[in-house]
Parts: structure tokens; sequence; C-alpha cells
């Protein structure tokens, strides 16, 4: 699968950089270009500069069993699918393990599984609201492995969305607080809702740090989310639109951070949360 | 290159920051931009934008040689024929309408008045699909989408008809475009403001199926990021990488051509 590399001119600039919210397909996807949109995140990938693809796949996304409401056999094929993604690319590819907590036994034992064969993270979707308790034996586990849990988020939950049971900045905060030695990663802030309602929601849960990924560009989001959290919570991303990241790392670079609040953003806040020895190439 | 989709005032639903001429200009150096089309923002949600093009007039005449204005036409108001005159008087390259702001269906023939009367003036009429993502609307911005049969509808009004839809995405632009003769569509330019890259790769997949040349670089600012449209081109797959845009002088001198036989 790795593409030819273009590595000599990176858009972004040669420093490190961790796609912290990636996602990839696989043949049970029920797409028939699955292959080419893969192909396609590491052509731009390599175009940008990404270091390292922080990635899960969502079960069957849908084709088998619903993206948000995975089956358990769906979530392990996913999680096959990605293992063997991380072991044909180890030099470009890193495993979140997805698990569905409606199935409490099953999904810790994805992680034991996974984490056995390399996963570094865990992804939940929205299966169950994130302060609801079948999350804890979860980020229990997580949290003894050193896993930091990507955790789908609505920004503002203001009603029930069809195909999710939506969570957001303020349900993520309860279980985070539950969860101190656990960290938490809230999913893109440009993925739709008020982000405007989850900076402050979390800005008191220092185990909580949002992704910038997400279609969603909007002018004057990440300088709110810099006034409220600061550079040191944020972790890049872009999660389905890779365009909206290289564009996100350009509006920081105008609005005037450090070199070392840059590098923050851009991987040195994922080395901190992931597992030591998850990003070797990131020094 | 011009940027066809920007706009100057506030936003009623969320504070934007600096929306402001002077800030416009600096954001076009920085971006390496020559110029750009500018609207009037709070006119999208007036209920009669006269006034808000007289601000937009003032506020641009300052940056005349880079900023171009791009009043807001309601087509349902009386003397709605001078505002269009006054516009083309003014070197507008094009004029705004917002039919969904405005309760205009997809049939209006107001609409269709308007999309024609804008064309015979050498002048596009620009549409705007969307200003904000869906999922995240404040509860009074309860107008929706432009739809796509809205955009067929005037594409087929007459001749001389040039639209310009800014902030569609793929599916929309799709729809659109295959809805219409190959005569109809060469009156329909898109902005890329709002069209997904990789790894979908939306625009490249435009690009190789309706034509680089039915797009035109635009950035929804001061609502959203500058940076976007020229990141998507820069990740282009290398077989539409430095595929060539239609210019925004295109779309007017299209519209010129048309109406009068006058090039610009």
């Amino acid at each position: 699968m790795p593409a030819a590399r273009d590595a000599a001119r990176p858009l972004a600039g040669p420093e490190p950089l961790i796609d912290a919210h990636a996602h990839f397909y696989h043949a049970g996807c029920g797409r028939a270009d699955w292959a080419d949109v893969n192909a396609a995140r590491m052509r731009a990938g390599d175009r940008i500069g990404i270091t390292y693809h922080v990635a899960s796949i969502l079960g069957s996304f849908g084709f088998t069993s619903p993206t948000y409401f995975p089956s358990p056999a769906d979530v392990t094929h996913g999680n096959d699918a990605m293992l063997d993604m991380c072991a044909r690319d180890p030099q470009h590819v890193r495993m979140k393990v997805m698990v569905n907590p409606n199935y409490t036994e099953h999904a810790l034992s994805e992680i034991e599984r996974c984490v056995a064969r390399g996963a570094i993270g865990v992804k939940v979707a929205a299966s169950r609201r994130a302060d609801d308790p079948l999350l804890d034996p979860v980020c229990e586990l997580a949290a003894a492995h050193g896993l930091p849990i990507l955790h789908h988020i609505w920004q503002h939950r203001r009603r029930e969305w069809p195909s999710q049971e939506i969570s957001d900045g303020a349900d993520l905060a309860r279980l985070a607080a539950r969860h101190p030695k656990a960290n938490f990663i809230l999913a893109h802030i440009g993925g739709g809702g008020d982000y405007m309602h989850t900076f402050p929601a979390v800005v008191d849960c220092p185990n909580i740090f949002p992704d910038l990924s997400g279609s969603g560009v909007d002018r004057g989001m990440l300088d709110a989310a810099l006034d409220t959290l600061g550079p040191r919570r944020l972790l890049w991303g872009c999660d389905l639109t890779i365009d909206t990241g290289l564009a996100k790392l350009r509006a920081l670079e105008v609005i005037g951070l450090s070199a070392d609040e840059l590098a923050a953003i851009r991987w040195r806040n994922a080395t901190d949360i992931f597992p030591p020895g998850s990003f070797p190439r990131c020094v | 290159m011009i940027d066809v989709n920007t706009l100057i005032g506030p936003y009623p639903f969320r504070h934007v920051p600096h929306p402001d001429p002077d800030v416009l200009i600096r954001v076009l150096d920085r971006e390496e931009l020559d110029g750009a089309w500018v609207g009037h923002l709070p006119s999208a949600f007036y209920r009669e934008p006269s006034l808000g093009n007289r601000e937009l007039y003032s506020a641009l005449a300052p940056f005349a040689s880079r900023l171009r204005p791009v009043p807001a036409v309601r087509p349902d108001w009386p003397k709605w024929h001078d505002v269009v005159r006054d516009a083309a008087r003014a070197g507008a390259p094009a004029i705004r309408a917002y039919p969904p702001q405005w309760s205009m269906g997809p049939h209006d023939s107001n609409m269709s008045e308007l999309a024609l009367a804008a064309g015979e003036q050498g002048m596009a009429l620009v549409l705007t699909v969307r200003f904000e993502d869906l999922r995240q609307r404040h509860s009074l911005d309860s107008a929706g989408d432009l739809s796509a049969a809205s955009i067929r509808s005037l594409a087929r009004a007459g001749e001389s008809v040039r639209l310009l839809v800014t902030a569609a995405g793929r599916e929309m632009i799709e729809e659109v475009h295959w809805s219409l003769t190959p005569a109809e569509q060469a009156r329909v330019f898109w902005d890329i403001s709002w069209v997904w890259g990789p790894p979908e790769d939306h625009l490249a997949k435009l690009f190789r199926t309706i034509g680089a040349d039915r797009f035109v670089f635009g950035t929804q600012w001061p609502l959203r990021l500058t940076q976007t449209p020229r990141a998507n081109l820069e990740l282009l797959p290398d077989d539409v990488r430095g595929s060539k845009m239609s210019d925004a002088r295109d779309v007017c001198r299209a519209a010129m051509a048309e109406s009068t036989g006058v090039r610009i």
C-alpha cells in the first residue's frame, strides 16, 4: 500500500506531524473504491508531510452494521484490517482499536488482542453516550495500558440525531472526571455542531485533548480553541478531509504561535498522551 | 487569481472576526490573490438590502482597484430593475441573491427575471448554497440550503443567464450539472470553497467528470479559512493537479459576450 514518498518538500514543512484522527477502509465496507480512498490518504499525507496516521476502522462503515453501532463481528473484522495495514506500513500507520461498549466483554477482549499486536489507542464511536457507566470498564483498561481514548463527539448536543447516540463535550467531561488516569481525545472540533460550546465544557478537564479535525473551517474556531484551552491541549488531525487539515496548519501559522507551540499541536502533545515509543520518528 | 466569494460585515448567528475590507486586503496579500468580488453579509438577512448595498459601495470605494462590489438585489421588491442598473453602472461584475433567506422557491418567476436582467447587463448572478454547516446552525437560522432545483431552474431561464454558485458540495454540483443541457451547463460556474479534497477527492472527481473550467476560486471569507481552497488545489492527484480553472473574468466576459458582444 505505501505510495511513492514525496518527502523532499512536504507542504506542511519538514517537522514531525501526527494525524491523531484518521480512518481507513477495507473490502468489507461496501464501497468499490475503498483501496483508492486509502491510497489517497497516504498520497495526501506524503504531500503534506504526515509522519504518522493514527487510524481506526469503524467496523464495516455501515455496510453490514451501522457505522456508529457496529456489530462485534464487524468490529473485529475492522480491527483485523487495521492491524494488517499497520503491519504493511509500520513506518507511517498506527492503530486505535475500535470498540462498541454495548458489548463489554468483546470490547475488553478486542483491546487486549489488538494492544498485544501494537495498537496504541482506543476508538469509541457513538454507540453509547459518553458518560454511560458502560464505558467505565473500557476506560479502566485503556488507562491500565496507557492508551488514549478517541471519543466521537458532536459539538453541543441539542437533540438526538439519527444513526448515532451522540455525545458532546459536557458528556465527555463527566466521563473524564471519573477516569482521571485516562486521557481522552475529543473528536473533530470541526466535525459538526457548535465548537464554542465544547471549549468551556472541557476546559477544566486536563485529561481531555480536542483534535482539530473535521471539514469545518470556520474562521475564529482555532482562535477560540487556543484562547480557551491553549496549545498544550490541542491535537492536529484530519478525519475525512485532509485538505482542511492542511488549511488549519497554515492558519495556525498565521495566528502567530511560537515554534514550540506549533510543535505541540503538530506532534508533541500526541507523543505525550500515546504510549511511550509509539512514534520513533518524532523527535 | 480572483476570489469570487468574499463578504464584509457581521454575520447574525455567530461572531466572525474582523469582517472588514482593509483586513480582506491584507488576507489577499497574504494569500497572493489579485482581488476579490465582495458582497455584504448582513444584506442576506435584511428584508430589503438596498441600504446594505450603499454600505458596501462606500466601504469598498477606498479599495476599488482590488475589491469589486457584488450588491444584493431582491427581485420581489419595487424598482429592483433600478438596483440592477445601478450595480452595472457601479462596475459590479455580478449581483447576489438569496432565495432561501427570502422565501423564494425553485420556480419563483421573480428570480428568473433577475437572472435574465443581470445577464443582459453582462453580470453574473451569485447564489449561495449555505453559509454554515447544517449541523451547527442557530435555532433561528431556519432558511435551509439553496436547492439544486432552484439552480437548474435559473440555468434554464435563458441564454443570457450566468450563474456563479458558491458553497456547493459534490452531490449538489453533480445533480445540477447532469440535469442540464450542454448549453445550460455552460451558464453555470461553481466556486470550490465547500468541495472536499482527499482522501475522498471530490474536487479531483469533479475536475475529471465535468471539467475544471466550470470552477472558479472562492473562499467564503470571512466565514471560512481562506487557506482551504488553495490547500485543496495543492493536494489534487497528479492527473488533475495544475488543471486550469476558469478565472473570475471568464464568468463576466462570457456573460458580456452573450448579451452585448463586448468582451472585457
